[in-house]
Parts: C-alpha cells; structure tokens; sequence
C-alpha cells in the first residue's frame, strides 16, 4: 500500500493508534465523572503552554504537559470551594486558560507551530514526539491497568470509595498527571481544539452498545481505534486535515448508531 | 376484664424483663451524646443524644429538614460534627476505621446506579476494595461472595443485568448487596424506599426485616414512611426540634 511507502505515515499510525486506544480510556472515566468537558478545558489551557514553549525555546509538548497538569489541579481545587456548581470550576479554567494563550500567542515568533497544535499534525511529529507519545502511552495503560477497580469505584461513588478505604486523593493525583499527560501529546497529534471530542465520541457510542463497565472500557478503546485507522486513510487519500477528519468519522458513526437504534426500536 | 389486666401487666413485665436484658446483653454499636451540627446559615441538629444497640431494627423519623439524612452522615463520619461525640462499637468516630462493619446506603444510591454503564456483579463486586486491596486484583473467590450477596437480597439471576435496566426496587436491592458484600454488622439507610411503588417497598421492608432478624444484621433506616415502616421496626426515633425523643414499640 502506497500509504505506508512514507515514513511519516508510519509514525502518524503509530502514534495514532496508541493514542486512540488510551485517549477513550481516560475518556471512559471522565465521562463516568461527568467531567466531560474537562478534556475541552485542559487542552485549551494546554496551548499556553505550548506557547511558553514557543517563545521560551523549550518542547512544546513538555510545557503543554506542564500547563495541563496545573489547570487540573486548579480545577479539583475550585470544585472542592463549590461542590455544588462544580462544572463552574471548569468553564473558569477554560477562560483563563484561551485568555493566557491568546495573549502569550503574540510572543510566538512563528504563528505556523501554533497552529499545528490548534488543528493537531500528526503527520508531521518528530522521532523525540513519538517516544513521548510512546512513553505516555505505556504509563496510562499501566495505571489504568492497576488503578482499574479503584477509577471504577471512585467515579461511582467517591463518597463511599474513601468509607471503604480507596485512596480517593492519590488515586485523583495519579489520573489527574495521566490525564494532563495524554491531552498534551493527543493535542500535538488530532490539536488542542478536538482532543476532548476523542476523549468523549468513543465513549458515547461505547455506551450504546456494552453490556458491562468492562465492555464499555474495551469497546471504547476499539471504537477510538477504528475512527482513527479510517481516519488517517481518509485524510491520505482525500487530502483532508488528519485531526478533524479522524474526529468526524467518529461523530459521524455515532450519529449513524443512533441513527440505527432508534430505527430498530421502532422495527 | 380482670384477664386482660393481668395480661398486660404480665406481657409489660415480661417487655421490661426483655428490655433489661438487652440493655445487659445488646452491646452499644452507636452512641450517640449531644451532637450538635449546622450547616453554613443554619442550625440542624442541636444536642441530639441517643444509642442503637446490637439486633436493633429502628427508623428515624422527623420532619423535611429535621436533619435526619445529615444525622446519618454524622454517624458514618461524612460530616464534621460542631460538638458531642459518635461512637461506634465503642470506639470514637475519629479512631474507628473497621468500616466493613458498618454499610451505609446514601439516599441518592438508586439514583446514582441507573445511568452507570456497569453490570450488578461489578457494583457490588467493587465494595469489596478493602478485601482486594489497594492495587490488587480481585479473584474467583471475591465474584462468589458477590453472588451471594446478590443472592441474599435475591438478585443472582441479576447479576449480568446492567444497572440502567433494572427497575427502582431491584436497583434498591443491589444498593443492599453492594453493603452486604462485606457481611456488616450495621446497615444505615437513607430513605430506602424513595421512588419505590407500594409493592417494592413492602418487599424491601421484608427484606431488612429478614436480614435484622435472620442474620443478625443492626439496621437503622432514616424514612419520612412512618406508616409503614412502624409496621416493621421495634424502635422508632423522631428527630425533633427538641433532641430525639423515642418510642418504643413493644412486638413486632
């Protein structure tokens, strides 16, 4: 296949698929813990990062880390002040977050990187790019893995995880560094402005069809994959942006899922 | 006329004999002495005092906003108190960490269940964390003592069954068995039988009448169903403005 002559299609396919099957892991839980538009926020703040990183000469990637770690933490923080509007903390972090980058953007010497990690180019990471992605990869696999039954416990019920003895905060901590780490290198690769469409899409159509937790996690991760394989070979081929095509074959296959369920039903 | 003084005077001795008996035999598994709470503008509970002891079946009861549900999260160490002390199994509510002993089932669990993508077998089979252990991964042997809890609330053909696909009374009844996983001594509900039709919550009554009575279980449910839960219960306690005031009920 043609497709495949090229080096940096081979590195966009890996990439891609790593991502796609941790991405909708992260995105199972935050979904659970109906923090959805969480991934929106982080990856927003994700680009001030990015744009220190830019102007200060240092890897974009490592500062969007960097900024995605410290909006989280923010947001669990401003949650705790006011549980009962907690997705206020979110939409607070959001603001100031585009406000920062909007204003640090004007630094940025060339505007062409910035809008690589606006739109994602995952054609065009670089070697040091994909071992980051790799090395990411394999962290949340291995903590989503471990962390298994205690994620699960604490997106059904935090209040009982802690009686029961889950360590609710350092649980927290870990998939809060897992998460600002996955939506820094997906934001390099589908870009900041769709990553949390990727964490969400898989998630939802997952939901349809699974018949426990267990199936909801696996078929979230296949659905991410098949979005993203079809995406990258539509992209190539049509000559379309990798980023946004991946993410519209997954909306597009949710809304022909439900499409489909709702003919059936009335079948 | 004369027979049935005579009868009452004898069932109130023997109540009292009972009753005297327990107070030497039923070990106090929560104590409760002048707990005092208030949320930010207002005060709920003021100096509330009161002990549930061992193969106790009580409700409490009071009006909306008596602070009955907030009472339970006092006991369960949910909240803070402002002043007086829990104990539980004797020891101070800051000290207690045996928390497989006690179940507690919140008020909006039926709520929290239905729109959760996850089967009977793996809710209940989550509750066992302190069992399994941190990092660890349960075995055969933890899937079985699920079943069984879902047995005894009789749910183990239910066990595959998402959660959004049950109905009110069964998501109930999983609540239970996810508590009853790890064999409490103490069951604590909180308005178990909200949404539940006439049907399902006479059902659920039986059921904790069955498991206080048969399996030894202490069960305290907080519920504004005076009614009926009167019919079941040996103690009713009424949460008042003044403290807690009981009445006791002799039989069931």
């Amino acid at each position: 296949m043609t497709i495949f002559q090229y080096d940096f299609m081979v590195r966009a396919f890996i990439t891609g698929i790593l991502l796609a099957v941790i991405v909708p892991c992260i995105g199972v839980v935050i979904v659970l813990k109906r923090l959805s538009m969480i991934g929106d926020a982080l990856s927003h703040t994700s680009l001030a990062g990015v744009a220190l990183g830019l102007i200060f000469g240092f890897n974009p990637i490592l500062g969007a880390i960097c900024a995605c770690a410290l909006a989280s933490f923010a947001i669990e923080g401003i949650r705790k002040k006011i549980p009962k509007y907690s997705e206020m903390s979110i939409a607070i972090i959001m603001s100031a977050g585009v406000g920062l980058a909007g204003v640090l953007s004007g630094f940025v010497q060339s505007s062409q990187s910035f809008d690589s990690f606006l739109f994602g180019s995952i054609v065009a990471i670089s070697n040091f790019e994909m071992a980051l992605v790799i090395l990411v990869g394999i962290a949340v696999i291995l903590g989503f893995i471990l962390l298994y039954k205690e994620l699960f416990y604490i997106s059904f019920d935090e209040q009982a995880a802690k009686l029961a003895g889950v360590p609710v905060r350092l649980v927290n901590f870990i998939f809060t560094l897992l998460t600002a780490a996955t939506v820094s290198v997906a934001a390099r690769t589908v870009g900041s402005l769709i990553v949390s469409s990727l964490m969400v899409v898989p998630v939802a159509c997952a939901m349809q069809f699974a018949k426990s937790y267990k199936q909801t996690v696996i078929l979230s991760s296949l659905f991410g994959l098949i979005f993203t394989v079809v995406g990258l070979f539509v992209s190539f081929y049509a000559g379309l942006k990798p980023g946004g095509t991946i993410v519209l074959a997954g909306v597009l296959a949710l809304l022909l899922i439900l499409l489909m369920k709702r003919l059936f039903r009335r079948a | 006329m004369q027979t049935i003084c005579i009868k009452t005077v004898a069932n109130c001795a023997i109540a009292k004999l009972y009753g005297a008996i327990k107070e030497e035999n039923g070990m106090k598994v929560i104590e409760v002495r002048d707990l005092c709470f208030g949320y930010e503008r207002a005060d709920v509970l003021h100096s509330v005092s009161f002990s549930i002891q061992s193969g106790d079946f009580a409700a409490v009861i009071g009006s909306n906003g008596a602070g009955k549900s907030t009472l339970l999260k006092l006991v369960t160490g949910l909240l803070e108190p402002d002043g007086g002390s829990v104990r539980l199994f004797g020891t101070e509510l800051s000290e207690f960490r045996e928390w497989s002993r006690v179940g507690y089932v919140p008020q909006n669990s039926t709520y929290l269940g239905s729109n959760f993508p996850a089967t009977a077998l793996e809710i209940v089979k989550s509750n066992l964390f302190s069992q399994i252990g941190f990092l660890h991964f349960p075995r055969k042997i933890h899937k079985q003592q699920a079943l069984e809890a879902l047995g005894t609330v009789g749910m183990q053909e239910m066990a595959g069954r998402m959660l959004g696909s049950l109905s009110g009374g069964q998501l109930q009844r999983v609540m239970l068995a996810r508590v009853l996983v790890n064999q409490p001594e103490i069951l604590l509900l909180d308005e178990p039988t909200t949404g539940l039709d006439e049907h399902a919550a006479k059902s659920l009554y039986e059921l904790l009448q069955h498991l206080n009575r048969d399996h030894g279980i202490t069960v305290v449910m907080v519920t504004h169903d005076v009614e009926r839960a009167s019919r079941y219960v040996g103690r009713v306690l009424t949460l008042s403005r003044e403290g807690m005031l009981e009445q006791r009920r002799q039989g069931r």
